[in-house]
């Protein structure tokens, strides 16, 4: 195989980064401004996917400062995804039309 | 499982979460698109749980079983009022979670693929100072956000003299360590300037005076969001560099939104101060007279009109006034009255909080209607009902260009016929500024408690 100057891994995710930004601009401007209460709800949520980091952290067999660390954070991260789904649920039940007559 | 498989159904949760966004253009997509996020972040942590690295699960089912256990019980509980303290908490933990990961990865690097102790990649590193630095800011300017937001302690804006130029220092000082930190992989270096961030976020936050809290609120959730991202490149993981760059796409629209709803530039908002001058009332504020009315005479009034226009304000929701006022529409509708809310973007103390609290009161969503939907309406309403509410129908926006609220748009509450304005007293509102229309000669003031009042003129009617 000829050789071929390599791309670094890191501007594939900076790619990554910079598509989602655009992503998230054109659907969040889509969002209806009623839900930007529960909208600020589900970020907060699914921001706390960062749990996947903590998890690795918090795996390894053993104790170690850093599955102290893990474990912390996977329990933060936890509440914050429990509580950032039910409360846009508990939210969102809310939402009804007019009942038709 | 393999990386590249995990990064797949990665993938397939990224798309989940865009899909929950996309889900809130219509409150009846809205529900679905919150299960696809559940779905999306169930399969993260699943995908996650399989990494060969992960090896014991004692701890991390303790971490979730006790995190999801207070997190469900607390958003279950929570006042619709108190939805503001409860998201700037929720900030807290994504900043302190963040935190935590770039130091876990410093002290196990190994486990992240980044390098070994002492030796960690330079990008990484560079990443991991960005990544703990954003969320230390996040993690201590949303704690000072929940304490104002919860009246733990004052709203009103702390400044003195030299702060930016302090703010300034740190920041240097924080690029000073980071740097330091990128060089030698230094811990004290590393927690230098995690200490010093998280200073910043106090500092930021303490000249924001409560009138601003709304972009407070988006801008934190907005930061959550990057630091996320910067925990995503630190670890090389492309499921948090889309979502936390989702989020911070979502905060900083937030933010904008709400800074154009009272007019404010996001830079003077930053700068903060606002709402700590005195209000200086015009000049001429002797002589005025001011029309008051009963619930009687407000019920009257409302019977004999075609349309009423209702302008809540978080007054009304500190009065719990909300479920009385929507007995009081259905009443109204009853007689053949139109009725219909009109939602200015700052009513609530956080984004889309108004529509929150009248969706909680069982009005249906199709009757309250936004600033921009509604505004044109008021000329041919017989009557603007505004309950709670004060700056948001100021004129004074419109005429005064010393008025701090100057160019804020406004909904036109003066244009209806009859204005009907729910009131403690006079006193001014949450900007401090003085209201000519209460002075208006279409204007009825109705002073009291403002559920007490609905409840009144429920009975009147």
């Amino acid at each position: 195989m000829e050789a071929v100057a390599a791309i670094d891994p890191f501007i594939f995710r900076f790619t990554i980064f910079v598509l989602a930004i655009f992503v998230g601009y054109y659907v969040v401007w889509s969002v209806t401004p009623a839900l930007h209460t529960p909208l600020m709800a589900v970020t907060n949520a699914i921001s706390s996917v960062i749990i996947v980091g903590a998890l690795i952290a918090a795996g390894p067999e053993g104790a170690s400062l850093s599955k102290i660390l893990g474990f912390v954070a996977v329990m933060l991260a936890s509440v914050n995804i429990f509580g950032g789904f039910a409360v846009t649920q508990r939210m969102l039940q809310m939402f009804k039309k007019r009942q038709a007559k | 499982m393999s990386a590249n498989l995990s990064a797949l159904l990665y993938l397939v949760a990224s798309v989940c979460f865009i899909l929950a966004l996309k889900g809130l253009s219509s409150p009846t997509s809205s529900r679905r698109g919150n299960l696809i996020g559940i779905g999306g972040m169930a399969l993260a942590i699943a995908v996650t749980l399989l990494d060969p690295g992960v090896l014991s699960y004692e701890w991390i089912l303790a971490g979730i079983v006790l995190g999801g256990g207070i997190g469900v019980v607390t958003a279950l509980r929570i006042q619709m009022t108190a939805m503001p303290q409860f998201v700037a908490a929720f900030h807290s933990l994504v900043g302190m979670a963040a935190v935590l990961v770039a130091a876990a990865a410093l002290y196990a690097p190994e486990a992240y693929g980044i390098g070994t102790v002492g030796a960690i990649k330079t990008a990484s590193r560079i990443e991991m100072s960005l990544g703990i630095v954003i969320g230390a800011i996040t993690f201590s300017g949303s704690v000072v956000a929940f304490t104002k937001l919860q009246g733990l302690v004052s709203g009103a804006p702390v400044v003195f003299p030299g702060q930016h130029l302090l703010n300034l220092v740190i920041g240097l000082a924080i690029i000073g360590f980071g740097a330091w930190f990128v060089a030698e992989e230094g811990r004290e270096a590393f927690w230098l300037m995690t200490a010093l961030a998280l200073l910043v976020g106090v500092l930021i936050i303490i000249p924001i005076g409560g009138a601003d809290m709304p972009v407070v609120i988006s801008m934190l959730n907005s930061y959550s969001g990057w630091a996320a991202a910067g925990i995503g490149f630190t670890l090389e993981n492309q499921l948090l560099i889309i979502t936390g760059a989702l989020v911070g796409a979502s905060g900083a629209i937030l933010s904008y939104i709400m800074c154009k709803g009272m007019n404010r530039s996001f830079i003077s908002v930053i700068l903060g101060g606002f709402g700590a001058e005195a209000s200086a009332g015009p000049a001429d504020a002797g002589e005025r007279t001011v029309k008051q009315g009963s619930a009687e005479d407000a019920a009257f009034i409302m019977s004999n009109a075609r349309k009423v226009i209702i302008v809540p304000g978080y007054g009304m929701a500190v009065a719990q006034a909300q479920h009385a006022m929507r007995e009081m529409a259905g009443l109204l509708k009853k007689e053949g009255i139109e009725v219909k809310y009109a939602i200015h973007p700052v009513a609530g103390r956080m984004p889309g909080h108004m529509n929150v609290l009248l969706a909680e009161a069982n009005v249906p969503y199709d009757e309250v209607f936004e600033f921009e939907e509604i505004n044109s309406e008021f000329a041919g309403a017989d009557v603007a009902f505004v309950i709670g509410a004060n700056d948001v129908v100021n004129p004074i926006a419109k005429s005064d260009s010393s008025s701090p609220i100057y160019g804020m748009p406004i909904l036109d509450a003066e244009n209806a016929k009859t204005v009907l304005i729910v009131k403690r007293s006079l006193a001014s509102g949450y900007a401090g500024i003085d209201n000519p229309l209460f002075y208006k000669a279409g204007t009825m003031m109705l002073f009291g408690d403002a559920k007490k009042m609905v409840e009144d003129i429920v009975k009147a009617l």
